[in-house]
């Protein structure tokens, strides 16, 4: 018998289509089968190991679906059949068939699944309004807005003010720079942007309370 | 499978390959038996040192049925082990795991037939108060690092059942620990005791089945990544 049609039929086992078509894995597995491939694997070859993973998930993924799983409940099966292949690659013989092997783990992953589906239902509750309704441990939503329709008056408070006052708190009360810096940057002395600072806090002050009208 | 998912198994493929290194085949689930039986064989022969061969040949010529409880808790020993390392391989049938049944009846019916018995046997000693829970501390203390022995050698394999693997052998262990007992044990069994050693023996399995099922587990430092 050829190692194609060895592979073909060797327990039932076929590699499905997604495997078939990637290109040099498919003639990988065509030409030395699943149990050489293992066997190679064991050994440490990696790109035969690689293709023995590949021709697991189809394998994985019907036993999830014959235990009735739900399509993302599947892939969570089939990354553990991968995981415990990995685990128990040493336990196959390569003088035994493969299928039994992988079946038993296929089939005992999907199982298992359930398993943990059933602990998890025991113990959580399924209630989207209370989640809903559960208030974040965050900042309030209305306190953010406040703060931004704050800030948004303050920017506009600031924009009214003379050009001289404008300067001064923008550098000193915004930038926060000290005088020094202030009237390096400005050529102003620095009296004058003392003077203006106050004013321009004592301007903000009346137009805040003002409040809507700015 | 969608996309996403599908990018997630290349990626989980992709670990594996990289993590694989080259490993050698496990032996046989017989010849692994016969390795931890070895090492119980070890055990007995250092037991032996402290036994009354010369007491041993009396009892069990007196009274059979402590013989046939012997044989029984030998065979559960043996066959015990074999369907713990049988069932610890994927693709072996569950059904090892009745192997051992025909030889726990055997040595349960035999070892109750010993307890209805009348009269002391020949060349035993009278039993002091304290016997019974020395046994049960003998069963313990032998059969926990025997069934350890065991753990660590299963643990090499990958029980797709952990909690059925582990209880047989602590099955195993227990029984072994059972028929060592008999080397060093000077008394005929009463009622009391084959209760204690019974719940000595359920203790020793249990606690097996308990610590073994979990480590058996897959390991979570694989799964979390």
């Amino acid at each position: 018998m050829s190692a194609t049609l060895a592979i073909a039929t060797f327990d039932g086992f076929r590699p499905g289509p997604r495997l078939w078509h990637m290109g040099a894995m498919k003639d990988e597995v065509q030409n030395r089968g699943l149990p050489v491939l293992m066997a190679a694997a064991q050994a440490g070859d990696r790109a035969a190991y690689q293709a023995v993973l590949r021709a697991c998930v189809p394998v994985a993924a019907a036993a999830a679906r014959r235990q009735g799983h739900a399509p993302d409940a599947v892939d969570d099966v089939v990354q553990e059949v991968l995981i415990t292949v990995h685990r128990a690659l040493a336990t196959y013989d390569p003088s035994r068939p493969f299928g039994p092997w992988l079946h038993a783990i296929a089939n005992r992953r999907a199982v298992d699944a359930w398993r943990r589906h059933g602990r998890a239902g025991g113990r959580e509750v399924h209630d989207p309004e209370a989640y809903l309704a559960h208030a974040d441990s965050g900042p309030d939503a209305d306190a953010q807005t406040d703060a931004g329709f704050q800030s948004d008056a303050l920017r506009a408070a600031v924009a009214r003010l003379p050009a001289g006052q404008r300067e001064a708190i923008e550098l000193i009360g915004l930038a926060e720079k000290s005088l020094d810096e202030a009237a390096a940057v400005t050529g102003r002395s620095k009296g004058a942007l003392k003077v203006n600072f106050h004013r321009a806090l004592k301007a903000l002050r009346t137009l805040m309370v003002q409040g809507g009208d700015v | 499978m969608s996309d996403l998912s599908e990018a997630a198994q290349q990626r989980l493929i992709a670990r594996l390959a990289g993590e694989l290194r080259p490993v050698t085949v496990l032996p046989s689930p017989w010849k692994r038996a016969a390795l931890w039986l070895g090492a119980a064989l070890w055990f007995g022969l250092f037991l032996s040192i402290f036994a009354n061969f010369q007491m041993l040949r009396v009892r069990l010529l007196s009274t059979p049925d402590m013989g046939i409880a012997e044989l029984g808790a030998v065979l559960t020993a043996m066959l015990a082990a074999v369907a713990a390392f049988q069932t610890s391989v994927p693709g072996r049938s569950a059904h090892w795991a009745w192997l051992p049944a025909p030889a726990v009846l055997l040595w349960l019916g035999a070892s109750t037939v010993g307890c209805l018995r009348l009269g002391p046997i020949p060349g035993t000693e009278p039993e002091s108060p304290m016997h019974p829970a020395v046994c049960a501390w003998f069963l313990l203390m032998v059969s926990l690092p025997m069934a350890f022995l065991l753990m660590l050698m299963l643990l090499r394999a990958c029980p797709l059942r952990p909690a059925l693997t582990a209880s047989l052998g602590g099955l195993a262990s227990a029984a072994a620990a059972a028929a060592l007992l008999t080397l060093i044990h000077p008394f005929d069994a009463t009622a009391e005791d084959l209760v204690v050693h019974l719940a000595a023996v359920i203790a020793a399995v249990l606690a097996t089945r308990v610590l073994g099922a979990r480590r058996m587990g897959l390991d979570p430092s694989l799964r979390a990544r």
